[in-house]
Formats: structure tokens, sequence, C-alpha cells
């Protein structure tokens, strides 16, 4: 495959990356999507960020993605609520394509139970899960 | 067939007319005297100044530049591209239709009242609903005008329910819709039959649910057999179902969205009905409703009594106007001039031919592009073009190269649950010959693409422009016309 998945990332069945940083002992989680998500994407043109302070629940839409082939959504891998969003996005959400495990990050919660970060997927049980997609086309 | 590109705007030279008017036999009066100093222009009006022969040029022109159904073979899966008979276009120009004032008083348009009357009795024995409005002039319209009326319904039952599901399999416009009209959107995932995924239905409907919307037959071209199924489920948790109607061109008097249990329904007059699609609308998009909901839906509807045909306005309950006048009304006129040159059996075989030709062309097709769900379809199919994409060439590409031979794409990327989607819809119009064109063409741009991989991914040739930079267009798109000098501005 010829897609990058970091090692220390976790990851979610609808293709978003998680990583859990310390930020002055605040625990919170950075979220985007995955080399493997941009790459079937396509050319990103548009997103639409949430305004920071919402709540979310896992599973809820976080973000909204625009590719010249579709819209889809970014849906919370987790419950939190929004710290911070990637505002470079808007001008630039070619960085989405370009970068997408730094500086194309989309939004940044303050999580509200750490164990759902632990049962996310890990890089090995994501390319396991990769892989199947991929046969089953 | 190339041509220049230049915009009207940039055409003909200052004092050209295309006209000569008689000298004034008057004396003239400076505007001055006739029209205030505020309301006066203070520049001068900046309109192309052009002869009428360049005009003409111009405007033939750019029609030569474009694609139509009268052209050639337009096989855009869901967008029902039939061919648009030539006596509607009489019908609709007849001057007692197109020569109405929409504020004429109703005895002395009783014609065109009656028209709407009959065509409302014919969409109601096609679909099985009770009352129709004709308001909308779009399918989405005809979507948001549904949700609306469904919410007013709920209201009125004293219950506030927000939740919409809709399927993955979805037109892009229903959950559009859903959120435009203050609904939260559900998504309901397909099973591997491509299908509604029963039992993920069974866990998303309850008490907030105010409606499923649905295409039947799905957007892969694939009747939902669970209909009777989903009905029920939505309508024991006191949900509605509504009918997406961009699919009804595959089941016309064999069955009626009215029996599977849908509540409201909306038709493309201008996909089903033969009307002209696309560009070359406008479109129409009637809402259909069952007894219950008739009362919400938006005025005035047309009505008759003993002294003919009238505009009803007294509907306490309604949602109101969602369109000015009634709709467009000459599109109406085609579809009901297209009806009753069809008659009853003649739609029938509209849906027949429909759903023969989408199979001839699908046992075919599969034969050289993947088919994900490999069953007898309806009116429409969906290819995968994974074969090719591992050779170099994805969907899109295979899309661009069909333009060299002359005939309009399948729509790519959509349905979103199918990887490089090459949706075909070959509508009932086209002969087995066009057919198997469309045949030979898909099969020799697949071998061109193991032979000569460039020049199919630089497709196409021939067009008046080859690929436009689609990233540029959504990123920074220029949506009006500015002056060479101001365009800094803009």
């Amino acid at each position: 495959m010829h897609w990058h998945f970091p090692e220390d990332l976790k990851y979610t069945g609808k293709h978003e990356w998680v990583k859990m940083t310390d930020q002055n002992g605040k625990k919170t989680v950075l979220i985007g999507i995955t080399d493997y998500a941009q790459d079937k994407l396509g050319k990103i043109v548009f997103v639409e960020l949430p305004e920071t302070g919402r709540e979310v629940k896992p599973g809820e839409s976080l973000a909204v993605i625009e590719s010249v082939k579709a819209v889809s959504d970014v849906f919370s891998p987790v419950a939190g609520s929004v710290l911070e969003v990637n505002e470079g996005l808007f001008d630039t959400p070619e960085l989405l394509n370009e970068d997408p495990y730094a500086a194309g990050w989309i939004v940044r919660l303050a999580i509200a139970d750490e164990a759902e970060y632990a049962g996310l997927m890990s890089v090995s049980e994501y390319l396991t899960f990769v892989r199947q997609a991929e046969e089953e086309v | 067939m190339k041509k220049g590109k230049a915009l009207i705007f940039e055409m003909g030279h200052a004092g050209r007319r295309g006209y000569s008017l008689p000298p004034l036999d008057v004396p003239p009066k400076p505007l001055a005297e006739l029209l205030p100093q505020e309301l006066a222009r203070q520049l001068p009006l900046e309109i192309p100044e052009l002869s009428e022969g360049e005009i003409v040029r111009h405007y033939t022109n750019l029609s030569r530049s474009n694609f139509a159904v009268d052209l050639g073979f337009y096989p855009l899966g869901s967008c029902t591209m039939k061919y648009n008979p030539k006596i509607n276009e009489e019908a609709a120009g007849l001057p007692g239709f197109a020569f109405l004032h929409p504020c004429q008083d109703g005895s002395t348009v009783q014609g065109a009242l009656e028209l709407i009357h009959r065509t409302e009795e014919c969409l109601k024995e096609i679909t099985g609903m009770a009352r129709f409005t004709f308001q909308p002039v779009a399918g989405a319209h005809g979507e948001i005008t549904g949700l609306l009326v469904i919410q007013a319904y709920h209201r009125a039952r004293g219950e506030d329910r927000r939740r919409v599901l809709v399927p993955d399999s979805a037109h892009g416009t229903n959950p559009a819709t859903a959120a435009m009209a203050g609904c939260e959107v559900v998504q309901i995932p397909s099973d591997a039959r491509g299908m509604v995924d029963l039992a993920a239905l069974q866990k998303a409907v309850d008490e907030h649910t105010a409606a499923l919307m649905l295409t039947n037959p799905n957007t892969l071209g694939l009747f939902e057999e669970d209909i009777l199924e989903i009905s029920r489920l939505v309508h024991a948790a006191g949900g509605l179902l509504y009918y997406d109607g961009a699919n009804l061109n595959a089941i016309m008097g064999y069955a009626r969205p009215g029996d599977m249990g849908f509540d409201v329904v909306h038709l493309n007059l201008h996909k089903t009905f033969s009307a002209p699609h696309g560009g070359g609308g406008p479109g129409s998009g009637p809402l259909g409703v069952r007894e219950e909901l008739a009362p919400f839906l938006p005025l005035p509807v047309v009505e008759a009594n003993e002294n003919g045909y009238y505009l009803d306005y007294e509907r306490p309950l309604s949602i109101g106007k969602v369109h000015s006048f009634y709709g467009n009304f000459a599109v109406i006129v085609k579809a009901y001039t297209y009806i009753r040159m069809l008659g009853a059996d003649g739609l029938k075989q509209v849906s027949t031919d429909a759903v023969i030709n989408a199979n001839y062309l699908m046992s075919r097709l599969k034969q050289t592009y993947h088919l994900p769900y490999d069953r007898l379809c309806k009116h429409e199919f969906v290819l995968s073009a994974v074969k090719q994409k591992k050779k170099g060439a994805a969907a899109a590409d295979v899309a661009k190269a069909l333009l060299d031979y002359g005939m309009h794409p399948p729509t790519v990327y959509f349905p979103l649950i199918v990887e490089e989607a090459l949706m075909v819809e070959p509508t009932e119009t086209e002969s087995k010959e066009t057919l198997d064109q469309f045949i030979a063409a898909m099969e020799e741009i697949d071998r061109r693409i193991g032979e000569n991989l460039t020049e199919i991914t630089r497709a196409p040739h021939s067009t008046p422009v080859g690929r436009l930079d689609e990233v540029k267009a959504a990123r920074q798109p220029r949506v009006r016309w500015s002056r060479e000098k101001d365009r800094e501005k803009d």
C-alpha cells in the first residue's frame, strides 16, 4: 500500500486519525483525516469547521470536507468539547491533501473520557481495516 | 469545433447597432425634463454593441459548444436524459398558453387551470397520491416543500420531530434538504445487497423520526425489495415516508409509491415526463401527498366547482407559497402532452424499455468494467472503474475520453458507496444501435488505457475546451464578468 500511517496515532473506521497530546497537564486530542481518506476524496476544495466550545458526542459530525468528487463529514471519534480549529484550512484546504498528519490537522478537542481514546484502532488494526476495504472493491 | 472564447461584452464596437429605427416624428425631449436628476444614470450603461449578424453568430457558436440530448447519447445516471418530444414545445407554445399573464382573472384562463387540474389527476393515478401542488420548480424544491409539509403535519399533531433518515445511497439533495429544513440528518447504511439495512433502520427509528427519505429504485438502480417492511418500521415509530421521484422512470405503470406506503412524493417533470432537463430546463418538481397531508400543501391549489376551475386560497393550514404564481406552467403543459401522447400503456412501455435498455448495457459492460452489485437492475446501474484505475485511468478519465466519441459521460463518483463509480442510465428512447456504439466506445477506452494511457488521461481532444482546472474553479470561482482593467478589484 502506498499510503502512510504514523505509528503513534489512533485510527477510526471512518478514516480519521486521533493524537493524544498533553497541554499544560490537560489531555487534548488532535483529529484529522488519514492519508488514505485524503487520497480517496481527491483534491479538497472547502472545509467547514465547528465553533469552538461546541460539545460533541462520538459519531457526531464535526466538520465537513468538500473535494472535487464528494462532500463528506468528519465524525467525532470521541466525546469532548472543541478547543481549537485549524483556521488555516479556510484559505488552504489543500493542506489536508499535502500534509494530513501535521499542517492538515482539523480540530483539537478536550476529551471527556480517555478510555474512549484507548478503544480506538491501533495502526496495525487500521492497516488490516484498510486492506479489507481495498479487497472488497 | 474550437472557437474563440470572447464574451459578448468583449465583442463589437462603440456605436454599432443591430437595428435602425425610423426618424422621430415628435420633437425630442431631453431626459432631464422627463426624469428627476436623482433617478437618471450618472454613467453610461455598458451594454454590448453588435450587429444582428454578429449576435446570431455568437449565440449559434455558443450553442454548438454545448452538448445536448438532441446531439448525442446522454447516459447521465439518475438524470433521466430522455428525448424531449418536439410536440411538447408546440403545445407549450400555443398562444392560449404562451401569452397568458399570471395575474389574469381566473375566468379568462379556464383552459390553463383545467390543464393543471388534469395533470394533477394523471399524476395522482400514476403515484397513488391524493393531491399535488405544482409550485416547486425543481426536484430539490419539491423536497424542501415536502419536508415543510411533513413538519407542519407533525406540528399539527402536537409533535416535534426533527430527525430525517437518509440512506447512504441517497441523492445528495436529500440530506441537504433535511439540513435546510432545520432537521438532523441520520444516515442509514446499505447492506451487502445495496439495499437499506433493515437492522440499522430499526435501530434508528424512534419518537424523533420525522421521515425517511427514499428513492426507489435506489441510486444503484436496485428496487428496495423490503419497502413494505421499511414502511411498517417508519410508520410504527410515527414517522412518514418520503419518495424521491428521481427514479420513477423505472416503475411507471408497474408499481406506485402510494401502494408502497409512501406519504409524500415529489416528481421531476423534467426527467420522467420528458420536459427538457439540465441547462435546458426550467424544471418542475410537483409534490404529491396523501389525504391527511393535503391541508398543508402550498396555496393556492386548483379546485373545480359548478362555475368551473378556480385557485383556492382558503387553506388555513397551508405552509404558504413556495414560488411566485403557480410554478413553471409551460413545463406542466409539456408533461401533460407527454402523458396524453403515450397513455397508460405507453407510460408502462416507457418503464419496460428503460429497464431493458439498462440491463442490456449492464450485462455487456460488466465484462469489461467491475459491477459491484451484480443483480438485475431497473433503469440504471453503477459500474466501478477500479480495474481501469489500477492501470492508471480513473472514472473521471474514462468519462473525459467518452466526450471524444460524441457521447455524454455517465455520472461519476456517485453514489458515494461505490468506488470510482460510473452511473449509467440509458433511458428508453435510445435504439440498440446507439447502445451498441456506447458499449464499443467503453470497450475501446478500456483497451486504449492499456495501449496509450496518456491519450486517455489527457482526453478530451476534440471538444471546444479540454480539461478544466476543477480545483481552481471550486476554490477561486469567478462568478461575474469584469473588465480586464477591473479584474484585480474582484
